[in-house]
């Protein structure tokens, strides 16, 4: 469809400056100033982030998310080759098992790894409230951010390339390292920045296979949950706002470098 | 080579994704049908997914209605604020679910910025809050580039033609979005049926009362100890995400046609 510019009408008319308006209040109340009286009322309360649990949840946090960042860009770059390069019977159908973890509710996730990997796991292998039970329950609920932003880049990859690198020589390995990973900087970059920021504020599938046990497999939101529950609003505001500041700038950086 | 990475990926998905879940339904299914009909359809169960139902059915026309003005004004309209506007809108998907219900107390809780003039927590309309901040970008990310993509000559032609501002919307705008708009609807129902950390710190989860679909699952599985009913209810939620994933599936399809 061909699509003409037109010069933007002079006067919008007073139904237009309703809509910005409605938007405006609508985004304010529901979002704006609930999140206004989160950053207020962690002033005062600062001291709260460094009581020995807090500052222990927030490491742990960023430490654990940075590795299911990592082992997403390893396994979402795999499985997003295999889906374009690889030919394969039932190909579609793994395809559409990547997008599962979108759709499943996270406290189903929780679940269903706990059925496989908890204390009545039929393997043996029983991984509740350890910290690989968070590492497993991350990569459960971030497994499409890498997969889906490299799989159309790896489709636009000149072939080319590759072939002029082959016919001089060059491995596979090679021609992956030289040729195809320099393409793909910038969607893993983005993916694994997507899985590390949603892994940062990650709950429900965590809540569950973690256990939750302060200075061990706390992670920051359960913190949080638990500072509400025995009524330190202070306390879960501050820490509240120490992880909102660190996937702020997760993104922030992710804006920078992917432009 | 080619043989190993697909083996390396196909088993990464199996262990991490596909054998989980058919362990699950395993374990739902293991003691027949009927156990898991009972399980699903005990009072707390009924109650609980009437009230997620009920959830969905305030949240969407609320979402559907605000996301369209909130999407017209960011593709339409040129006002000052608007950047700030636009990285509102995204701000839910970068906030942690717990935090959403964190900000929900601060503000409409007795001891918030409005003193509790509006009982919202630990009743319906805080759990309805919650849900509407976590799924507000869907229906506007969903609709926005569409109008951006269509442009305004067929409104202003319809204006030309003396059709009225409602007109034109209902009779051009309307049909040309659909899509889109039926796209962020499924993507509104599906993360209101599974919303989860942001209800659990607002809502009582008082069962029969302020027990959503997913506080079932918790409840059941940490304070009932009933691991079976904790299963049972999780196959409901998989089998509602699983008509998501097909209702998705097909709209890609069309809007790609």
């Amino acid at each position: 469809m061909a699509v003409v510019a037109l010069p933007r009408r002079a006067n919008p008319g007073s139904g237009g400056l309703v809509g910005v308006g409605v938007a405006t209040l609508w985004l304010s109340v529901v979002v704006l100033l609930p999140l206004a009286a989160v950053l207020v009322k962690s002033i005062g309360s600062w001291d709260a982030i460094t009581a020995p649990a807090a500052r222990y949840a927030l490491l742990l946090t960023v430490g654990i998310s940075a590795v299911v960042a990592l082992i997403n860009v390893v396994t979402g770059t795999l499985i997003a080759w295999v889906l374009v390069r690889d030919e394969f019977p039932g190909k579609a159908l793994v395809n559409a098992i990547v997008d599962i973890p979108f759709a499943l509710p996270t406290i189903v996730a929780s679940i269903v790894l706990l059925s496989l990997y908890g204390p009545r796991s039929p393997i043996g292998l029983d991984l509740y409230a350890t910290k690989p039970a968070l590492v497993l329950a991350l990569l459960f609920v971030t497994l499409p951010f890498v997969i889906r932003s490299v799989q159309p880049v790896l489709m636009e990859v000149d072939r080319e390339a590759e072939e002029a690198a082959a016919s001089l020589g060059a491995g596979g390995w090679t021609i992956f390292r030289r040729v195809i990973l320099p393409a793909l900087y910038p969607a893993l970059l983005g993916g694994a920045g997507l899985a590390f920021a949603r892994a940062l504020g990650e709950f429900g599938s965590v809540v569950l296979i973690g256990g939750g046990i302060p200075r061990d497999t706390e992670v920051a939101s359960q913190y949080i949950a638990k500072q509400i529950e025995i009524d330190r609003p202070g306390s879960a505001a501050a820490v509240s706002v120490a992880l909102l500041a660190i996937s702020f700038l997760v993104l922030f950086v992710l804006r920078r470098f992917s432009k | 080579m080619r043989l190993a990475l697909r083996t390396a990926a196909l088993g990464y998905l199996g262990v991490l994704v596909l054998v989980p879940l058919a362990m699950i339904l395993f374990r739902t299914f293991e003691d027949g049908f009927v156990a898991f009909v009972e399980s699903v359809t005990t009072p707390a169960a009924i109650s609980a997914i009437s009230l997620s139902l009920t959830i969905v059915a305030i949240v969407v026309p609320l979402n559907v209605v605000f996301g369209l003005v909130t999407a017209l004004a960011l593709a339409r309209r040129e006002f000052p604020g608007k950047g700030i506007l636009q990285a509102v809108v995204d701000l839910p998907f970068a906030v942690s679910p717990v935090i959403v219900g964190v900000a929900l107390i601060l503000f409409w809780g007795n001891d918030g910025w409005l003193g509790g003039a509006v009982p919202v927590i630990f009743s319906l309309p805080g759990m309805v809050l919650a849900t509407v901040f976590v799924t507000l970008p869907f229906v506007v990310r969903e609709v926005e580039p569409v109008l951006r993509e269509i442009g305004t000559d067929q409104e202003e032609a319809a204006a030309t033609l003396g059709a009225s501002r409602w007109q034109t919307f209902w009779r051009i705008t309307l049909p040309a979005i659909r899509v889109g708009v039926a796209y962020g609807v499924v993507l509104t129902v599906a993360r209101s049926l599974g919303e989860f950390g942001a209800l659990t710190v607002v809502a009582g989860g008082v069962a029969g009362e302020s027990q959503t679909l997913t506080l079932l699952v918790h409840a059941r599985y940490i304070d009932d100890h009933n691991t079976f009913g904790a299963y049972a209810a999780s196959t409901v939620l998989m089998g509602l995400a699983l008509v998501t994933l097909v209702l998705m599936t097909l709209l890609e399809r069309r809007r790609k046609a």
